[in-house]
């Protein structure tokens, strides 16, 4: 009785009864629909790259600078290739790209709390104790195909306080962890090989056989059996080899930088290559209660570079009309400085940045007061965020999923902002 | 100078192997336990309980033409109560000793040891704070979430009423080291907020994880299906509404919370009231110590139930009501769990004869296979008629793997290297693992990461590899009599259960004139195929 049985698409239900006299129109129905809904102008984007920048970072030291205000707090901006669209100082190499990258500067949240916000985020719904929803990446691997992937379909790379859960989908939506791509990928090397190998899995299918006797159903719907294959051809696929960067050359990994970061976003782009459908890349540290602008000032340097030739390698594998490219945080921070240089939680309105597959470049959706109120111009909530990936996505974001509660639920509630859509 | 070194290591070497030895024959050693005996007449009320629940399963089962499971094996009722009480499977030194009672008395006897054992206590606690104040790290210096489990931990291993631990966590004054039940609170208190705690917070957790319903919903919005009003949730809520954090700990002076009322638009204080039975709030009194007493109030039946609806799960790892937190007010209730919450508070809310009536009945000890001839239906598992498999919670699995590496049982008596070892090696383990944090008892199936850590990862690896002092498997290999005992003992430490005729015959030809290292690897290949398996990660 896993999870995932209990998710039926509302759809497939009413289809299913409507089956009888009406089958056959049901049926020509049924492709029309599924004409209309999965062939968007342009072809859908397939793989999502979420750059997570956990703890919250300062739209105004990112991507909503408001150079001279009292907010800026002596930030400055620098242009961009993109004439009227500036970025905080620090952002040169992005700059250089912003004809393919755009910003919503109007997101609205509730959330003011990292973990509450960070759910927010990662679901596009509030926290509600009587579900777990799905993230982003989970929602990508369950209604995309999986065909001829080996390898973990939703990947998080660096440790984060809050991984993408699979929610009311199940656990084998989980993201799949690693951490810095320097060192080995745990855990997927046999600790021994051969005819001992053999002996053990041998062994397990003997142990297996004892347990199902009696029990077929129930020990088939634990699925362990099924993991087991699954954990095991991942061991043995070639595909592995995207975890690894040795052979990148050296230039490249150069230009991504040399962090935990820079790393794990050239990961990031080696993992799409193999038709994985969501890798998470988290850029820790920016909750920065005190000394504000050191701390962005730190973290952009190692953001920017990043950003900026993930989006030239994907462009130029032809693998950025394929991919949504995503970067922010849990909220944003106060306009107002506090005393220890710091800036505070601001859910009120923050800043997103999207790029690739579906995605217009160049736009800025939105707009926030630079005397700093809570006041915004076009203000977007995170679910449109969310439903406008899923829509560049070619999923029908609207779509119903009965969850194990048996409440229906859309996968994501908000509405996608056309305008950056192509 | 090599001479010495030389002595030293063959001193050391023949310790070493002395120690091995002596490890196998204390497992089969004559040690009694202590034991939380009852009196005779406890035991008969509990048969009486546990029977009137069979009584009405069964009539359940004919009414709908199921065929209930037969019972299970005595062994597999010993695994299920280790992983439910104290999260982890059978030492063979417990196995050992129970075989040596005489079949009817073994049950009995292990649930005696294991109310007697702080291991229980221990586990018990951390399952039951959970609800009531989560998983996460909590204000900075007022919050002390070890201190409140092992306050909860001396609370179980008294056995005390769990109505007057419950008050106390709800009520207490005071300072959060000094009245640790003070933890239930201060762990919502907002440092953003002069040290204000979160009403809503707590209104939420009294209403789910004591009283079994969802009021909460209504925060909101008004309950789907029941028929709570943002009102009703916000009376409660003002129970907290002047709690506030002094220099002498938490007090009721405050000046009183205000609510945003939807209704109105406005935002005011609000009366402290509760959403039903206001015939049994007190009228006088301390504000939480009233909320404290309404809640806890014998003819109060939300919070038995709650409580038995719970412990069943943590007992089958699926509640009678699901989900756990979410059971109707009005009705109608399976009549299990009115058999138990009825006989909970009735028996002064004493946790451990609930504990001993659930294990006592027919569904806790019905097999987990069909019964010969008949086949299992989604319908068995829905009405008990069989016993439900379960995925292991994360420290159940990595106490599993350690328990069994060890042979005698881990506790707090054994040698500091192997709690030091279950320690950290238990931490690194779970947060690998994925903690599934306070939504612990949601349906699910394991991960490919898991996975991939039992195949591959070091703890496995280390306790399945030649090493004379820390594995089962070199030690059963070098020391077992027989190749059938050999193989017997490993499937005992591990599956508690004896191979079958089949995997009798597979292994022992493997086995078979095998010596030295060789036979080590094929008993740690077993050792890993056991540990890997389906029915090592599953409860069943």
């Amino acid at each position: 009785m896993h999870a995932n049985q209990h998710v039926l698409d509302r759809r497939k239900l009413l289809q299913l009864a409507g089956l009888g006299s009406t089958a056959w129109m049901t049926r020509v129905a049924d492709v029309l629909a599924q004409e209309a809904e999965s062939a968007p102008r342009g072809k859908p984007a397939k793989s999502i790259i979420l750059l997570w920048l956990a703890g919250g970072p300062s739209q105004l030291e990112t991507f909503d600078p408001h150079p001279g205000k009292d907010i800026a707090g002596g930030t400055k901006a620098i242009g961009t290739s993109v004439r009227e669209v500036q970025l905080a100082a620090g952002f040169d190499q992005l700059a250089e790209r912003m004809e393919h990258v755009s910003l919503v500067r109007s997101l609205v949240s509730k959330e003011g709390d990292h973990e509450r916000g960070t759910y927010n985020l990662m679901t596009g719904y509030r926290p509600d104790p009587t579900v777990l929803h799905p993230s982003l990446g989970a929602i990508a691997c369950h209604q995309l195909s999986d065909s001829g992937v080996e390898i973990p379909r939703h990947v998080s790379i660096l440790n984060t306080p809050w991984p993408a859960r699979g929610g009311y989908l199940g656990p084998q939506h989980d993201a799949f962890q690693i951490g810095d791509p320097r060192g080995p990928l745990p855990d997927v090397k046999a600790r021994v090989l051969g005819k001992r190998l053999e002996r053990r899995n041998e062994n397990l299918n003997v142990v297996e056989s004892a347990f199902a006797r009696g029990r077929t159903r129930a020990a088939s719907a634990t699925r362990h059996v099924e993991t087991v294959k699954a954990a095991q051809t991942m061991m043995t696929s070639e595909q592995l080899k995207a975890f690894d960067i040795e052979e990148e050359p050296a230039d490249l990994k150069r230009r991504y930088g040399d962090s935990p970061f820079g790393r794990g976003c050239l990961v990031a782009r080696r993992l799409i290559e193999q038709g994985v459908r969501c890798v998470q890349v988290t850029l820790r540290g920016w909750d920065s209660h005190a000394n504000n602008h050191e701390t962005h000032t730190e973290l952009v340097a190692m953001l920017d570079p990043a950003f900026a030739t993930l989006i030239d390698d994907l462009r130029d594998r032809e693998l950025l009309e394929e991919t949504v490219v995503l970067c922010g945080g849990e909220f944003g921070r106060t306009p107002k400085i506090n005393g220890l240089g710091g800036r505070d939680h601001w859910p009120h309105n923050f800043s997103f940045a999207l790029a690739g597959g579906g995605i217009r470049g160049g736009r800025i959706v939105g707009q926030t007061d630079p005397e700093g109120t809570e006041k915004v111009v076009e203000a977007q909530q995170v679910a449109d965020l969310h439903a406008t990936v899923l829509k560049a996505l070619g999923i029908d974001y609207a779509k119903e999923i009965i969850t194990p509660i048996s409440r229906p639920l859309r996968l994501s509630d908000g509405e996608p902002i056309e305008k950056l859509l192509v | 100078m090599w001479a010495r070194n030389l002595l030293f290591f063959a001193v050391s070497l023949t310790g070493l192997v002395a120690l091995g030895a002596s490890l196998f024959r204390q497992v089969e050693s004559n040690q009694e336990h202590p034991r939380r005996t009852i009196s005779d007449e406890q035991r008969e009320g509990i048969r009486l309980v546990a029977s009137s629940i069979d009584a009405a399963m069964a009539a359940k089962w004919q009414e709908e033409g199921l065929t209930p499971a037969g019972p299970a094996d005595e062994l597999t009722v010993i695994r299920r109560l280790a992983l439910a009480l104290v999260g982890t499977t059978p030492s063979l030194e417990e196995i050992r000793w129970l075989e040596r009672l005489p079949a009817d008395q073994q049950f009995e006897a292990y649930l005696d040891a294991l109310f007697a054992d702080r291991r229980y206590s221990d586990y018990m606690a951390e399952r039951l704070v959970r609800p009531l104040v989560g998983v996460e790290q909590g204000p900075f210096l007022v919050y002390r979430r070890r201190r409140f489990v092992s306050w909860m931990a001396d609370q179980l291993y008294e056995n005390r009423r769990y109505d007057a631990v419950i008050r106390d966590c709800l009520a207490s004054d005071g300072i959060w080291t000094a009245q640790p039940a003070t933890n239930f609170v201060t762990v919502s208190l907002q440092q953003d907020k002069n040290n204000l705690p979160d009403v809503d917070k707590l209104a939420g957790r009294v209403c789910r994880a004591v009283l079994g319903v969802r009021l909460d919903c209504a925060q909101c919005h008004d309950h789907p299906f029941a028929s709570w009003e943002q009102n009703d949730f916000q009376g409660l809520a003002a129970f907290y509404g002047r709690t506030k954090l002094e220099l002498t700990g938490l007090k009721d002076n405050g000046e009183p919370h205000e609510f945003d009322i939807h209704a109105t638009g406005e935002t005011k204080a609000v009366e402290p009231s509760v959403p039903y039975a206001a015939e049994l709030l007190p009228k006088t009194g301390p504000v939480r110590e009233r909320l404290a007493i309404w809640v806890t109030h014998e003819q109060n039946k939300a919070f038995a139930r709650a409580t038995a609806n719970r412990m069943w799960a943590f007992m089958f790892g699926r509640a009678l009501v699901e989900p756990v937190d979410d059971i109707s007010i009005d009705g109608p209730h399976p009549e299990t769990l009115n058999l138990l919450a009825d006989d909970f508070a009735a028996s002064g809310h004493d946790l451990q004869r609930l504990v001993r009536i659930i294990a006592a009945t027919q569904a806790f000890q019905a097999d987990s296979r069909a019964a010969e001839d008949s086949e299992l239906t989604p319908r068995h598992a829905a009405e008990w008629a069989a016993f439900p498999i379960s995925r292991l919670r994360p420290e159940q699995a990595v106490g599993g793997v350690l328990q069994s590496a060890s042979l005698t049982t881990i506790d707090y008596d054994s040698h500091i290297i192997t709690r030091i070892t279950r320690a950290t090696s238990e931490q690194d383990f779970v947060k690998r693992y994925g903690d599934a944090g306070v939504d612990e008892l949601e349906d699910a199936t394991g991960t490919v990461t898991q996975r991939l850590l039992m195949l591959n990862g070091n703890l496995v690896a280390e306790k399945t590899k030649n090493d004379m002092i820390n594995n089962a498997a070199t030690r059963i290999a070098r020391l077992a009599p027989t190749d059938e005992k050999a193989i017997e003992t490993a499937y005992l430490a591990t599956l508690t259960r004896r191979p079958n005729p089949e995997e009798l015959s597979h292994f022992t030809s493997q086995l078979k004139g095998t010596t030295g290292e060789y036979r080590i690897d094929v008993l740690c290949d077993l050792y890993w195929a056991l540990i890997n398996s389906t029915e090592f990660s599953w409860n069943h």
